[in-house]
């Protein structure tokens, strides 16, 4: 069983059949890829894994548990991290000040009225909090406002919060969309390197091929918010049922 | 020294150091002078100047920090000051406990209204909070008059109980006091043509608000802090970083609502009456203006703008024709007549107008208030010093 089990999702805005009936089983300790063309479900389908939507149908079990109904700070709570298709950070705080929180949020819990004693004196936290800016490469930068970051920068800003939380599911929507090339392979490094350091699954949506075929181990392919097939990269790149969903029923493109 | 790290020392001494030779800073001219008139060392006023000052330094909790802008912390004020008053009248006219219940009843009354008023934002938030602001206001002068007095407002009695005082004579009347020191008590010292008046109640108000400023820099500068101004940043980051971000706003409440309890009880202290008009929109629209005035999410500003605000309001509105054709006495009649007619809408009663004014022109050209202009200020003055003071060019990391 793997540590993330979808089973019969669907999900309905008004008139529109966002997911049909999505079964999906991420194994643990693998990167796992969930692409499709525009208006697949892809995005609906992880929010309702981070408890933004709440499906109308089916279950969704993380680690045995339930997800369901649990708000988005609880489910973080249980071990599930985001990383967003545009960076989430905040962008009025420091770089430093960026990467503790997600550690105070690992260390204190959802809510600690810890009013009186100062930031800089949570030793603990301001040294892990240093210790994860320097495994992101980003120890010279932790000054600077978050938000005068580069794109790339503020890509890996968020992951590396994302990861001092040490996570057990990282989902990551679309990492590298608007990037330039340069920043998409570092990025294609930086995710390669988690997945072989750190006992941690990565479920990854992305439009770019070039990103899913450097990482994913396996891939599930969703149209018209039902998954069409699972396999391994090798197996999806020639699949008939791929190249109808991407390219149209005819072969008129020929 | 205090846990605080030296900046924010040095910011606390300042502050102390002003405060407690206000009489003399806000005194600088002569009495029987023209210009006698811009004296702002009298007790009420200076009185004031501190206590709006608390209830400033409040809000810029809430406000400065998460961003949540309440139209409604009037209300706590108001609350707080019908809670001291009630003390006064039951217990003792000492002000130790009429200011703690004040902290009290407020904080109390700002858990109920955050806890509604917090499940929305932006906008919304806003409005539920004038609403409720609005709804005290409107109950304290009709059904709630046993309580509040209604349109007569509250002040202590000869013949109420206070089980703790002595009984007072007909004749006498009840004065707050701490332990004997009435508020009141005034010393006045004469020196050539100024006279400085040192008063009991203003040094008690100006302690208070040192303390309140104290712990308002602790909680800007711990972790509890850091999450609210988290909040303001970017609120969905922090839900996905497994942090809980409604207790945090509602702690924010109460505590700015604790300190906006705490004003009114020191306001009951200070004078001993309150109305309900005290709990009206617009004295919750002007701790808004002084917060922004002085620069929202910064810890002197808040101060800075409700002395500002309150000194315009009783010294520019004291201004009126009589005194402006004592200035312009000297100029021939006809530009005289001029130039007071174009001056005169903006004091005396028009004093709301140059606050506008002022206000205007702060929001546009220094958005962070007048600690932002005061920091363009003192940049201008460093640029021009030669750099000889740091040769290993080293800059202090911002906190």
């Amino acid at each position: 069983m793997g540590i993330l089990e979808v089973k019969n999702v669907g999900k309905r805005f008004g008139g529109l059949q966002a997911l049909g009936d999505v079964n999906l089983s991420v194994a643990e300790r693998t990167v796992h890829a969930i692409i499709g063309p525009n208006g697949a479900g892809k995005s609906t389908l992880l929010n309702c894994l981070v408890g933004k939507l709440i499906p109308d149908t089916g279950s969704v079990m993380f680690d045995g548990q339930s997800v369901l109904g649990r708000r988005p700070h609880e489910i973080n709570q249980m071990g599930i991290s985001r990383v967003f298709q545009t960076p989430e950070i905040f962008g009025d705080l420091s770089v430093l000040e960026n990467m503790m929180i997600p550690c105070f949020a690992k260390r204190d819990g959802a809510f600690e009225l810890n009013a009186i004693s100062s930031v800089m004196s949570q030793k603990d936290v301001v040294e892990r909090a240093r210790h994860m800016l320097d495994e992101m490469n980003m120890a010279d930068k932790q000054g600077m406002h978050a938000s005068s970051l580069s794109r790339g920068d503020k890509r890996r800003l968020e992951i590396g919060m994302c990861l001092s939380q040490e996570p057990r599911l990282l989902l990551l929507d679309e990492p590298t969309a608007g990037m330039a090339r340069a920043d998409t392979n570092n990025t294609i490094d930086l995710l390669k390197q988690i997945s072989e350091e750190r006992d941690i699954t990565i479920a990854i949506i992305e439009h770019d091929m070039h990103v899913v075929f450097s990482l994913a181990e396996r891939i599930t392919v969703l149209a018209q918010g039902t998954p069409l097939v699972e396999d391994t990269p090798d197996n999806i790149k020639g699949h008939p049922k791929v190249r109808e969903a991407y390219l149209g029923e005819t072969q008129t493109a020929a | 020294m205090f846990g605080l790290t030296k900046r924010d020392t040095t910011l606390l001494l300042v502050v102390a150091v002003l405060t407690i030779f206000a009489p003399f800073i806000l005194n600088p001219f002569p009495e029987g002078s023209a210009m006698a008139q811009f004296n702002a060392g009298y007790p009420d006023l200076m009185q004031r100047l501190v206590i709006f000052g608390i209830f400033a330094i409040g809000f810029n909790i809430l406000f400065g920090l998460t961003g949540y802008l309440s139209f409604g912390h009037a209300a706590f004020l108001g609350v707080g000051s019908y809670a001291a008053i009630w003390m006064m009248k039951l217990l003792t006219m000492n002000v130790i406990p009429a200011i703690m219940i004040s902290v009290l009843v407020a904080g109390l009354f700002s858990l109920l209204v955050g806890w509604i008023s917090l499940r929305r934002s932006g906008i919304y938030f806003s409005i539920l909070t004038l609403a409720f602001a609005q709804m005290s206001y409107s109950l304290a002068y009709s059904v709630l008059t046993p309580i509040t007095g209604g349109e007569t407002g509250l002040q202590p009695k000869v013949n109420d109980p206070r089980i703790l005082d002595a009984a007072l004579t007909e004749g006498q009347n009840p004065r707050a006091n701490l332990f004997g020191l009435e508020m009141g008590t005034s010393y006045e010292m004469a020196v050539g043509g100024w006279i400085f008046t040192f008063n009991a109640g203003y040094y008690i108000a100006a302690i208070v608000m040192l303390l309140a400023f104290y712990l308002s820099i602790r909680i800007f500068r711990s972790p509890f802090g850091m999450m609210l101004r988290a909040v303001k940043s970017n609120q969905q980051r922090l839900n996905y970083t497994g942090l809980n971000a409604k207790p945090y706003t509602l702690a924010a409440f109460v505590i700015s609502g604790m300190y906006a309890g705490l004003a009114g009880g020191l306001l009951v202290a200070m004078d001993t009456q309150v109305g309900a008009e005290r709990m009206f929109w617009t004295a919750s629209g002007e701790v808004v203006l002084m917060t922004i005035l002085g620069g929202a999410g910064t810890l002197i500003g808040p101060v800075l703008g409700a002395g500002f605000i309150k000194y315009m309001e009783n010294i520019v509105s004291k201004i009126n024709k009589t005194v402006l054709e004592q200035w312009f006495a000297f100029m021939p009649d006809g530009i005289e007549d001029f130039f007071i007619t174009i001056v005169y809408p903006f004091v005396g009663k028009g004093w709301h107008l140059t606050l506008g004014l002022l206000f205007m022109m702060v929001v546009i050209f220094l958005p962070g208030g007048l600690v932002q202009g005061g920091q363009k200020v003192a940049g201008l003055f460093k640029r021009k010093k030669p750099v000889d003071d740091k040769p290993d060019g080293k800059t202090t990391p911002a906190e």
